[in-house]
């Protein structure tokens, strides 16, 4: 039912979708852990920074990206010291491109999380003797767990529908940086609506699902980015 | 043995600058109004507020002082919250557990099934803390603070989140604590009922300063301090058991003062001949006389000595005195007219007798 071509876009979205998520989950957590608990002045400004790619028209940050990621980009010397010619076009660039893509739709369930848990079941912790990474293991991940599950499916979910940014740094590789939203873009583009049908309706049914085990997992808890 | 704390912080509102020393056995209360710093105090010596400067030792083992200041999970403390604070995460079991795992295994001074027997937990063991009430919720939290073997409970107010009858529930777990445990206690209390029935020591705090502190008999009926002043102002009596009075139903006492007797408390026979038990005596159920009365329905009088009458300079009007007593040794107070005073001649120094209208027992 798939061409080999469609085949390969799943992949490379699958593989894209989790490796973003996996990163997202590794650095939102200390990120949405600080926005929740500190009180620093311009905090304020951190998380309009981190809220950035809900409105920004995401041709607007791709184009960013790329210039960022290309060999003449501010990053060019860091990466030709690294061994690296750009990073643009590369599956590597869109990881990092999906990672800020899908930044706010992390931080912020995992922040709300933290903020809705607040210090004191860690003051608990501490005077039963918990070391500070004891506390957070022991109680915070268990208690923020529906925020996880939250910021985890959403993450995953979006950096599965993006475009435009794709588009932009990522070009349209096969089997490197070619990802459903693409092919079903180029389907359509060669009027082979069938194709686009298969692709589209798989999307749609699997975004369904993950929402609906979202809500199902976390029936108390609600879905704050949209 | 002794906990010596001089503890500094500021805020930009407030300044906690708290220095006492009050020994390492028995219940220490934290007194004061709402606002005095008393939980400050308290998270300050819990190292839960990491601006503290100054020092804080217990026996020989030294929290805090210029040169270093353990966090909170090095210093062996129990710490019981205002509020529920269980894990909600976790069993009532799981809850108690947590202490315990983390505690190297030398350390144990108790073990799981003394402190669920102590508390009365057994049947709560494997609820979620969601569904347990408000007093079970404390009891569970006290003993999960127990069971993490302290140098030294620290608790904020445990009952002020309770109703009359859980405190009531939970009030005589206290004096469990207090009898069948040899772990000192740091109480925060803005209620002097509850500081007078369980407290061994006070410590007066006001805006953020200690005012005073000392044994709770003897600060209570300072003169010096708010607490002899208050509408509900009363001396405590350490009472022992002495008998029974079967045809009236009376418990006999006996005090370094002399000789009371209360009506049985409670059903039965009344408490054991021997059993120590703590008296509250309000400064205004205390009448004054010059000589010993016959044929008053008043049933406990004790000789006394005057030793100081103060002045009662309230809003409304000077015409009462506050009189400090001592029964053998015992402080107490009455609360009298200043009209009556000068019809008795009353002045430091000079032998009377204590009418005793009401006695209250605490336990």
């Amino acid at each position: 039912m798939l061409s080999e071509t469609d085949m390969l876009a799943l992949w490379t979205t699958l593989k894209l979708a989790g490796l973003t998520t996996v990163i997202l989950l590794l650095l939102g957590t200390p990120l949405a852990w600080w926005l929740a608990h500190s009180r620093f002045r311009y905090k304020v400004i951190v998380e309009a920074l981190v809220a950035l790619p809900l409105i920004l028209p995401p041709t607007v940050l791709g184009f960013y990206l790329l210039i960022m990621l290309g060999p003449n980009g501010p990053l060019g010397p860091l990466m030709q010291s690294l061994g690296i010619h750009s990073l643009a076009f590369t599956f590597t660039g869109l990881v990092i491109g999906s990672v800020f893509y899908s930044l706010p739709f992390v931080v912020q369930p995992l922040q709300n999380a933290f903020t809705a848990i607040g210090h004191r079941p860690l003051e608990v912790a501490a005077t039963l003797r918990a070391q500070p990474m004891d506390q957070f293991f022991s109680v915070v991940l268990p208690l923020a767990r529906p925020g996880y599950i939250t910021a985890a499916v959403l993450g995953f979910a979006h950096t599965v529908g993006e475009f435009g940014v794709v588009l932009m740094i990522g070009g349209n590789i096969p089997g490197e940086t070619q990802v459903l939203s693409i092919a079903i873009y180029d389907h359509v583009e060669a009027l082979e609506y069938g194709q686009a049908h298969v692709l589209s309706g798989g999307l749609l049914l699997l975004s369904f699902i993950l929402l609906l085990s979202v809500y199902t997992l976390n029936r108390r808890y609600r879905l704050t980015p949209t | 043995m002794t906990i010596e704390a001089q503890l500094h912080l500021t805020r930009d509102d407030f300044t906690l600058d708290a220095t006492f020393c009050v020994p390492s056995h028995g219940i220490t209360a934290l007194f004061g109004p709402s606002g005095c710093g008393k939980t400050t105090l308290l998270r300050a010596i819990a190292g839960l507020e990491k601006e503290t400067r100054g020092r804080f030792v217990i026996g020989d083992t030294v929290w805090q002082d210029e040169t270093r200041c353990l966090p909170t999970h090095q210093r062996e403390l129990g710490y019981v919250f205002q509020e529920a604070s269980l894990f909600k995460h976790l069993s009532v079991r799981q809850n108690l557990e947590y202490g315990l795992k983390r505690l190297p295994a030398e350390k144990q001074r108790f073990d799981f099934d003394q402190a669920v027997t102590l508390l009365d937990l057994a049947a709560l063991l494997p609820r979620q803390p969601a569904r347990l009430s408000g007093g079970e919720r404390q009891r569970v939290a006290i003993a999960r603070a127990l069971l993490s073997s302290p140098q030294l409970l620290l608790m904020d107010e445990p009952l002020a989140a309770l109703d009359q009858q859980r405190k009531r529930e939970i009030l005589p777990f206290f004096a469990r604590l207090h009898s069948e445990l040899d772990i000192p206690i740091l109480y925060v209390s803005h209620a002097a009922d509850e500081v007078a029935r369980l407290a061994d020591h006070l410590v007066l705090l006001n805006h953020g300063r200690v005012q005073a502190s000392g044994p709770i008999a003897e600060m209570l009926t300072r003169a010096d301090l708010p607490l002899a002043h208050d509408h509900d102002a009363a001396a405590i009596i350490e009472a022992t058991v002495s008998g029974h009075d079967t045809q009236f139903n009376l418990t006999q006492l006996t005090f370094p003062g002399g000789q009371l007797s209360v009506p049985h408390s409670g059903s039965g026979n009344g408490l054991p001949v021997g059993q120590a038990v703590r008296l509250r005596v309000l400064a205004r159920d205390i009448s004054l006389t010059l000589k010993q009365q016959t044929g008053t329905s008043i049933l406990n009088i004790v000789p006394v000595t005057i030793t100081a009458l103060n002045a009662e300079n309230t809003l409304q009007s000077n015409a009462q005195l506050l009189v400090q007593l001592d029964g053998n040794g015992v402080p107490l107070l009455a609360r009298i007219t200043r009209k009556s005073a000068m019809a008795l001649a009353l002045e430091s120094g000079k032998p009377v007798f204590a009418q005793i209208k009401a006695i209250a027992l605490l336990d």
